[in-house]
């Protein structure tokens, strides 16, 4: 959705993970780049190169901040630690919107580093909610929660992911991430319509989509951004693209990281189906 | 069962190590079997069992916190091997599980686990707590804070450095990322060594990954003790080790616990061999040295407790 209070009334297009094999190409060549979406967690550090490579890519990029361990959906407390030094991040790259995950990772002080799956219950829907609402406060801008893909379903869940989802964000009045290859990834893992997913989402909430590849296993497929992205997510994508309009996409290609160009390129293709949208909407 | 207890018991297995052969446990944490304890909670599928599902998790964690350790110690590995390395790592990672929203920190207690544990250390602890301080120095170095440069105006606010009375009452700050490190072994070169055996083989086959092995055996046992003085600094960002002359590194560590310059120097030549005919020009020359590698900056109001 472009321009709404989810991503801070911006109309951001397509952009790339900023990754580190791809440093110096870019503040060398200069490549136009719509937006580059960071890790947060890389750059909450008190100084060092990581910072100067920062503040280079925020003198000719739109940046915006993507996290990895903010556990929404942990049973404890939120890491005061972990929040002061992302708000001094938030306010070094003035990112419009800011998202993290709908999962869990840590309990009791200890972290896995890994994004655990919900137990879909209400009772995870409330605290994960409460969660993303004081976040919400305590950073001030808008915030949005990314489904996550999974490897395993709980006993206790008590409605589908997407309804989770859903409950979720009615609850925080929070954006969403959509990130349609773990759509496409947990489908596979858990035997449902991935268009089921996409048709669910309350589409005036989604604030950036996600797009990245995967690796297919004999039992399972695992979410390892290591490839381009298949057709099948295509598709979803295009339907996604559908529902929301023309919205903030995001290539992630975190593993066998190829040349800049070759990720570029690979983003580029949604290009095909954002224009699509663009074309109807002004008709 | 509430969000909690479910979160625990998963976290549970999740960060129960796996077998030898890198599969999840047949048992349970707390006993029993671990079949039951994953049927309790992960629903089967049509393609994978309960244990199955949660084994994908399990092996993750593992698989991405050793990586992380592998990737941080280098050096440590080489020194103890790679099979002695992995169980040493998952040792201390059972005892010292990350507390932090970031794997940077996931070592910040090996150094002191290695010395309370000689049994991880391999044949020579006094090796590996080097080598591990060196690399955990290196990490820390990496992205710590900077400080703004001391300026002369700096100096003038608190006493008169022109005066020796006044210059002898100066307590002068260094910058936060500045790791000061008395040694055993020259690890400094050991850890060049493996880096640069690393980088030359980064288009790896068996082949080359053997002699590689090979190679660091043979520099891991050409290292002969030697004390040494160590300074982990950056210079425009990035990380590089300077050898010390021991008094040099007793002014540094004074002046880091916030002593004066004048008891600092003191100090440092309190035992030294240096003549002292020899002295004012040493320690002339260290600290223009020190000030071109801009190591002393403008007071902190928190200063870091190492």
């Amino acid at each position: 959705m472009s321009a709404s209070r989810f991503n801070g009334f911006t109309d951001y297009g397509i952009g790339i993970g900023l990754r580190a094999p791809h440093y110096q190409h870019i503040l060398t060549r200069k490549p136009v780049v719509d937006w580059f979406e960071i890790i947060s967690e890389n750059f909450m550090i008190d100084g060092g190169r990581p910072l100067q490579i920062l503040d280079q890519i925020l003198e000719q990029y739109r940046v915006v901040q993507h996290g990895v361990s903010m556990y929404f959906g942990s049973a404890e407390k939120l890491n005061r630690e972990h929040l002061r030094r992302l708000k001094d991040l938030v306010r070094r790259t003035k990112t419009p919107w800011l998202s993290d995950h709908l999962c869990w990772g840590s309990v009791d002080g200890r972290y896995t580093h890994d994004l655990l799956p919900m137990p879909y219950t209400f009772e995870a829907a409330k605290i994960t909610a409460q969660k993303v609402k004081a976040v919400q406060d305590f950073l001030e801008i808008p915030v949005a929660v990314e489904n996550v893909s999974s490897y395993a379903e709980y006993h206790e869940s008590e409605m589908t992911e997407w309804e989770f989802l859903n409950e979720v964000v009615q609850r925080a009045d929070c954006g969403i991430l959509l990130d349609v290859n773990n759509i496409y990834v947990s489908s596979q893992n858990h035997s449902f319509h991935p268009l089921d997913y996409v048709n669910s989402i309350p589409a005036e909430r989604v604030a950036q989509i996600h797009i990245a590849g995967h690796s297919k296993y004999r039992k399972y497929i695992l979410d390892t951004h290591d490839h381009p992205v298949i057709d099948p997510v295509w598709k979803l994508y295009e339907r996604a693209i559908q529902r929301v309009g023309h919205t903030a996409t995001l290539l992630e290609w975190d593993d066998s990281i190829p040349s800049f160009q070759e990720v570029h390129d690979e983003a580029l293709k949604a290009n095909k189906f954002l224009s699509a949208t663009v074309l109807a909407e002004a008709v | 069962m509430s969000l909690l207890q479910l979160q625990r018991a998963v976290a549970r297995a999740v960060m129960q190590p796996l077998t030898a052969s890198r599969d999840m446990q047949r048992h349970a944490p707390g006993g029993g079997s671990m079949k039951r304890y994953a049927a309790r909670l992960i629903k089967p599928n049509d393609r994978l069992t309960s244990f199955e599902r949660l084994e994908i998790y399990n092996k993750q964690y593992w698989f991405r916190v050793l990586d992380s350790m592998i990737e941080d110690f280098p050096g440590l590995r080489a020194v103890l091997g790679e099979r002695r390395f992995d169980a040493m790592a998952e040792a201390y990672l059972v005892a010292n599980p990350s507390r932090s929203f970031t794997l940077r920190h996931l070592p910040s207690q090996l150094v002191p686990w290695l010395r309370k544990h000689p049994q991880w250390a391999g044949k020579d602890q006094k090796l590996a707590l080097d080598i591990a301080r060196l690399e955990w120095a290196d990490i820390e170095a990496f992205d710590a804070k900077a400080e703004p440069l001391l300026e002369q105006k700096d100096l003038l606010q608190t006493n008169d450095p022109n005066t020796r009375a006044g210059a002898a009452k100066l307590k002068l700050t260094l910058q936060p990322y500045l790791r000061l490190l008395d040694l055993h072994y020259p690890v400094d070169d050991l850890l060049l060594e493996v880096r640069k055996a690393d980088e030359d083989t980064d288009f790896a086959s068996n082949a080359f990954t053997e002699r590689r092995k090979r190679k660091r055996v043979r520099v891991v046992a050409k290292l002969k003790p030697s004390d040494l003085f160590l300074a982990v600094h950056r210079i425009d960002n990035s990380v590089y080790f300077r050898r010390l002359e021991p008094e040099e590194f007793v002014i540094l560590s004074a002046l880091r616990d916030g002593k004066t310059l004048g008891a600092a120097v003191e100090l440092a030549f309190r035992r030294s061999a240096v003549p002292s005919e020899e002295r004012p020009a040493k320690v002339q020359t260290w600290f223009a040295i020190w000030a071109a590698l801009g190591w002393f900056c403008q007071p902190q109001k928190k200063h870091p407790a190492r």
